[in-house]
C-alpha cells in the first residue's frame, strides 16, 4: 500500500508531535559512523573485483576547436594497454542537475580546456596512466576563443524571463535619503568534494552495475542510460557511500558512461576514477559573479528600492546559469526593485551547480551593500536589517510560510555580544592586529521534490527503510531511522535504513537542500501507512495506538510488536510531491551570521577568531548532524571570503589552480570553534513534518559576515571577493 | 618483470601486524598498494598529491601521505592503516570520540584525519613544536590551536574542523584553553 501526499495546503497537524519514542530531533549519533571511522564504508572505487581494469581519461588541451585524431598507436604497444575508448557517446561534461537526459556528447569537438576525450584502459591503474600521459592528439585549436566573461566579443545572453521591474528605481535612487551603488565581484569556486568522481562498471549480458559517486541515483540512471543508449531498467547504480558532493555529483559524469563502454567492449569490469586535476576540469564549476548592487533607503533606513543585476558564464548550450539574485526578491523590503541577469557565453570549464548555487555569492554581496548602507545611514547593521524585514514577499504579494530572520539577528547579537562593536572602523587594536565585527542575514528558499520509500516493519518487529536517497554526508542515514523509530516506536537500534540502490524506490536524491525533508515526508508517510495496518490488526482507531520501544498500546493493552505480527510482516510506501502549496506560499530558511576578525596590519592577513551562526530550517531531525551541516556551510564561507578562488588563464581560459595546492579550501587552523545556534521553528505549509531544508543555508551569507568584520577592523571595504592579503594591505 | 612487461618489485611489508608480500609494479603508490593489491580500502585517495592528507597511514609510527611514497620503498617498513586502529564494536578511543563528536559528515577524510590525529597526540606528547608553539624549548601543550594547526594537512571539505577538534581534545584528555 501506498500512502500519498501532494502539498496543495499546509498541514496543520504536528504529527510527530504526537508520537512518544523521543528520538526525533535528539543529537544521535550517525548509524553508519562506526563504519567510516574503522575506513569499513565502501565508497565507489572500494570493491574492485580480481580481473577488473582501470582507465583514466584523457582531457583536451586546447580550449577550442576540433580534435582530428588521436593517434591510438602512440600507446598500443606499451605493456598492459587494452583499449582507448573515443567512442562518440562519451560525455562532454557532467549533466546539470536533475536533468534526467545525456548532457552534450561529443568529444571531436572541443569546447574547454581539459574537456574529456577519450578514455585509455589497462590492467593496472599505472599502465592506464601512463598510457593516457603519453596517447598523441592532433588537435586543431580555433584562432578565435572568448574565454573572458568581461572579454567585449563575449556573446551576452540577457533571457527575458529573468528580468523584473517594478516601480521606479532610478527615481527611487534620486529621492532616497542614503544610497549605495556599488560593483561587487565573486570568482569562480569548486564543490571539492573530498571524494573524486568514480565510478567501478560491469556488465552482466545487457545490464549494467554502476558503483558510482553520485548524489541523486533516480536521475543519473536515467542520465546514463540514456548516453548508453539504452533502457532505463537495464542500469543499476549503486552509491550507498559518498564521499561528499556539494552539488558537484548532481548528474552523470564523464568517467561513468566511459567506464561503461569500456566493460562492454571489454568484457571486463572497468573502474575509472577522476584525478583529482580532472575533478577541477571536467566537473561543473560555480560561475564568477560579476554583480551591481542598488540600494535606496529613507532616512531611517528603510528601504524603497532594491536593485540586483548580475552578469554570470558557462558554454553557449548549457542550460544553467547561477541563480544570483534568488533570495533578493524576498529578503527585504522596497517598492521600487529590478532585478537583471545576464549570461556571458564563454569556453571556460561549464559552470553548474555549487553548495547553494544563487544565494551563496548573491546573498553575500547583498549583504556586503547592506553593511555598506549601514556605514552610509550611520544605523547599525543589525537594526538596519531589523527595519526591512517584509511583512509579505514583496515581490509576489503572498504571505510568508514562516519567518524567523528577526528572531535569528537578535538571538545572534545578543550571544555574540555585538553591542561591544565600535561601529568606526579600525579602532581595536591588539598590537599589530586589528579586530573587528561584522554580521550579515542568511536566507535560502525552500523546496520539496518528489520522493518514494519504502518501510518494512519485518516480523520480529524491527523496521527496514528502504530508498534510492543517498547520504553525502548529510545525515540520511541517521534522520531517516530517526523518522522510522519515532513513527513506530522502536529504539534506533531497530531500525536500519538501506540507501544508495536504484532497485529501492526512488527518492529525491541529494541537492537543493530538499533531501532529508522530502524523502524523510515519504518515511513518515510510509509509516503513516504501517500504523494503520497496525490499527487494522488491533482493531483501533490511529488517535488510540501509541508505539513505544517496540510495543504497541492501546488502552490498557501492551503488545510486543513481533507478537502482535505473528510471523507476519507489513510493509508500506509513501510517495510525497510538491503542489500549490510553494506558489500560495513564500518558503524559505532564514538566519545570521556574526563574525569576529583580526586583520594583520604588516602584512594584510585576516584570520577568524570567532564566528556564530543562528538558524531557523522548521524541525530539526537530529540536532547533532544539523550542526555539523551548519559548520560545514559556514566553512564554505570562510574560504569564500578569504581564500577561494578559480583562476583561469586569460588566453585560453585553463583553470591554473587546479589542485589543492592552489586553490585554496580552509584548513582547519583556518577556522574557529564556530557557534551554531539552531532556532526552533515549526513550517506546516512545507511538509508534514514541518521540516525544511539546511545543507546550504550555512553558506548563503557567511562570506560577507567575514569581510563586513574585515571593513569594521580596517576600514578596508573588498568588493571583490577574496579578501586575499594583497587587497586588504593595499587599502591600508 | 610483470607478464605485462613493467618491471616489478617484491616487497615485505608489515601492515598492521600481518605479513604481506606484494609483488607490484614499481610505480605502485603505497596508497595504491593498499587500496588496489591489498584490499585496505580504509586509506582514501582524495588528491594523489600529498595536498588533501586523506591517505594518511603511519609508517613505523609516523603520519605519512600513502599516495606520496612507492610501496617498493617500504621493504620491511611497519604500516598501521585506519583498520589497524580499531574495528566497529572495538573502536579506539580516538575512533568514538570521532562518532560521539560528529568529526565527519561524508566520512571520505576520516581514516586520515584518525591516522594523522593518533600519530600527532605522541608527537605532541615527544614535546615536537609546531608552528604555533610559544616557546620551541618548551613542552607544547594539547590545546585546540595546537591540534588545529598540525591537523591542518588534513583537508575536510564537509568541514568538521570543530568536530575534530573536540574529539581529539577529549580523546586525548587535552584542555579547551
Amino acid at each position: 500500500m501506498t500512502l500519498h501526499l501532494k502539498m496543495d495546503e499546509p498541514v496543520d497537524r504536528d504529527r510527530l508531535e504526537d508520537m512518544v519514542q523521543g528520538v526525533i530531533g535528539e543529537p544521535i549519533d550517525r548509524p553508519e559512523g562506526e563504519l567510516k571511522v574503522t575506513g569499513r564504508a565502501p565508497y565507489a572505487m572500494e570493491q574492485l573485483p580480481e580481473n577488473c581494469h582501470h582507465g583514466v581519461l584523457v582531457r583536451s588541451t586546447i580550449s577550442k576547436g576540433r580534435l582530428a585524431d588521436l593517434d591510438k598507436t602512440t600507446i598500443e604497444a606499451l605493456p598492459g594497454i587494452r583499449l582507448v575508448v573515443t567512442d562518440r557517446r562519451l560525455l562532454r561534461n557532467p549533466a546539470q542537475g536533475m536533468a534526467g537526459e545525456a548532457p552534450v556528447q561529443e568529444t571531436d569537438n572541443i569546447h574547454f580546456f581539459g574537456q574529456p576525450v577519450a578514455l585509455v584502459v589497462a590492467e593496472t591503474f599505472e599502465q592506464a596512466r601512463h598510457g593516457a600521459q603519453r596517447i598523441v592528439q592532433q588537435l586543431q585549436a580555433d584562432t578565435k576563443v572568448v574565454v573572458n566573461p568581461d572579454d567585449p566579443e563575449a556573446e551576452i545572453e540577457t533571457p527575458r524571463k529573468k528580468q523584473a521591474s517594478t516601480g521606479d528605481l532610478d527615481k527611487a535612487m534620486r529621492e532616497a535619503a542614503f544610497t549605495v551603488d556599488q560593483h561587487y565581484t565573486t570568482p569562480g569556486h569548486v564543490s571539492a568534494a573530498m571524494e573524486p568522481h568514480a565510478s567501478l562498471a560491469s556488465w552482466d549480458g545487457d545490464s549494467l552495475t554502476l558503483h558510482g559517486s553520485y548524489q541523486m541515483l533516480r536521475f543519473n540512471r536515467a542520465e546514463l542510460a540514456d548516453a548508453l543508449g539504452i533502457d532505463e531498467d537495464k542500469v543499476r547504480i549503486l552509491a550507498p557511500y559518498v564521499g561528499g558532493g556539494f552539488g558537484s555529483k548532481l548528474g552523470i559524469a564523464p568517467e561513468a558512461v566511459a567506464a561503461a563502454i569500456a566493460s562492454k567492449e571489454l568484457g571486463v569490469p572497468v573502474a575509472v576514477a577522476m584525478t583529482r586535476q580532472n575533478v577541477f576540469e571536467m566537473v561543473l564549476r560555480r560561475s564568477e559573479t560579476s554583480q551591481r548592487i542598488r540600494l535606496a533607503a529613507d532616512k531611517e533606513g528603510r528601504l524603497i528600492g532594491i536593485g540586483h543585476e548580475a552578469l554570470v558564464s558557462n558554454l553557449p548550450d548549457e542550460s544553467f546559469s547561477e541563480p544570483v539574485t534568488q533570495a533578493t526578491p524576498f529578503l527585504y523590503r522596497g517598492e521600487n526593485r529590478l532585478i537583471g541577469h545576464r549570461i556571458a557565453r564563454i569556453h571556460r570549464t561549464p559552470a553548474g551547480s555549487v553548495r547553494a548555487p544563487g544565494e551563496a555569492v548573491g546573498l553575500t554581496a547583498l549583504e556586503i551593500a547592506l553593511d555598506e548602507l549601514a556605514e552610509v545611514s550611520g544605523i547599525d547593521p543589525v537594526e538596519l536589517r531589523l527595519r526591512n524585514i517584509p511583512e509579505e514577499d514583496p515581490s509576489q504579494g503572498i504571505p510568508f510560510s514562516s519567518h524567523t530572520l528577526a528572531e535569528a539577528l537578535t538571538t545572534g547579537a545578543e550571544r555574540f555580544g555585538w553591542e561591544s562593536r565600535d561601529p568606526k572602523p579600525g579602532t581595536v587594536r591588539e598590537g599589530e592586529w586589528m579586530i573587528g565585527l561584522g554580521m550579515a542575514s542568511a536566507a535560502r528558499v525552500n523546496m520539496l521534490i518528489e520522493s518514494k520509500a519504502r518501510v518494512t516493519l519485518t516480523s520480529e518487529g524491527r523496521a527496514v527503510v528502504e530508498t534510492d536517497m543517498t547520504d553525502i554526508g548529510t545525515g540520511t542515514y541517521a534522520v531517516l531511522s530517526q523518522l522510522a523509530a519515532e513513527m513506530l516506536g522502536l529504539p534506533m537500534t531497530e531500525v536500519e535504513t538501506r540507501l544508495g540502490d536504484t532497485g529501492l524506490p526512488p527518492a529525491s536524491g541529494s541537492g537543493g537542500s530538499f533531501g532529508a525533508a522530502s524523502n524523510g515526508t515519504a518515511v513518515f508517510l510510509a509509516c503513516e501507512e504501517i500504523r494503520r495496518q497496525i490499527c487494522e490488526k488491533l482493531t483501533c482507531e490511529p488517535d488510540d495506538l501509541t508505539l513505544k520501544d517496540g510495543h504497541a498500546i492501546v488502552g490498557n493493552r501492551r503488545v510486543p510488536l513481533a507478537e502482535m505480527l505473528d510471523g507476519a510482516e507489513l510493509s508500506a510506501e509513501g510517495h510525497t510531491e510538491p503542489g500549490d502549496a510553494e506558489d500560495k506560499v513564500r518558503q524559505a530558511t532564514y538566519g545570521s551570521y556574526f563574525a569576529e576578525v583580526a586583520v594583520n596590519a604588516v602584512t594584510g592577513e585576516t584570520r577568524v577568531r570567532r564566528m556564530l551562526g543562528v538558524f531557523a530550517a522548521g524541525r530539526i531531525l537530529n540536532a547533532k548532524t544539523a550542526r555539523s551541516q551548519c559548520l560545514g556551510g559556514m566553512t564554505f564561507g570562510i574560504g569564500m571570503a578569504l581564500t577561494e578562488e578559480l583562476l583561469h588563464d586569460k588566453r585560453d581560459g585553463h583553470i591554473v589552480n587546479r589542485d589543492f595546492a592552489e586553490y585554496h579550501l580552509p584548513v582547519n587552523a583556518d577556522v574557529p570553534q564556530i557557534d551554531i545556534v539552531l532556532l526552533e521553528e515549526r513550517d506546516r505549509w512545507a511538509n508534514p513534518l514541518q521540516a525544511k531544508g539546511i545543507g546550504e543555508l550555512g553558506i548563503c551569507g557567511a562570506a560577507a559576515a567575514v569581510v563586513n568584520a574585515v571593513h569594521n577592523a580596517t576600514g578596508v571595504r573588498v568588493r571583490d571577493l577574496p579578501a586575499t592579503l594583497d587587497k586588504v594591505i593595499g587599502g591600508l | 618483470m610483470n607478464a605485462a612487461g613493467n618491471p616489478t618489485a617484491q616487497t615485505q611489508l608489515a601492515i598492521n601486524g600481518r605479513d604481506y608480500r606484494l609483488d607490484a609494479d614499481t610505480r605502485t603508490t603505497l596508497l595504491d598498494a593498499l587500496r588496489t593489491h591489498l584490499g585496505l580500502t580504509g586509506s582514501k585517495k582524495g588528491c594523489d598529491h600529498g595536498q588533501c592528507g586523506a591517505c594518511t597511514v603511519l609508517v613505523n609510527g609516523r603520519r605519512v601521505n600513502s599516495c606520496l611514497t612507492l610501496a617498493c620503498m617500504h621493504d620491511g617498513d611497519e604500516i598501521v592503516t585506519i583498520e589497524g586502529l580499531g574495528k566497529p564494536g572495538q573502536l579506539s578511543p580516538l575512533q568514538e570520540a570521532f562518532v560521539r563528536h560528529d568529526g565527519f559528515q561524508c566520512g571520505y577524510c576520516t581514516p586520515g584525519q584518525i591516522c594523522s590525529a593518533t600519530a600527532m597526540i605522541e608527537e605532541i606528547a615527544a614535546g615536537w613544536p609546531s608552528h604555533v608553539t610559544d616557546d620551541g624549548t618548551g613542552k607544547p601543550q594539547l590545546t585546540v590551536e595546537e591540534i588545529s594547526e598540525r591537523m591542518s594537512g588534513n583537508l575536510c571539505r564537509c568541514a568538521a574542523y570543530p568536530n575534530i577538534v573536540d574529539a581529539i581534545l577529549e580523546a586525548a584528555g587535552g584542555k579547551r584553553a
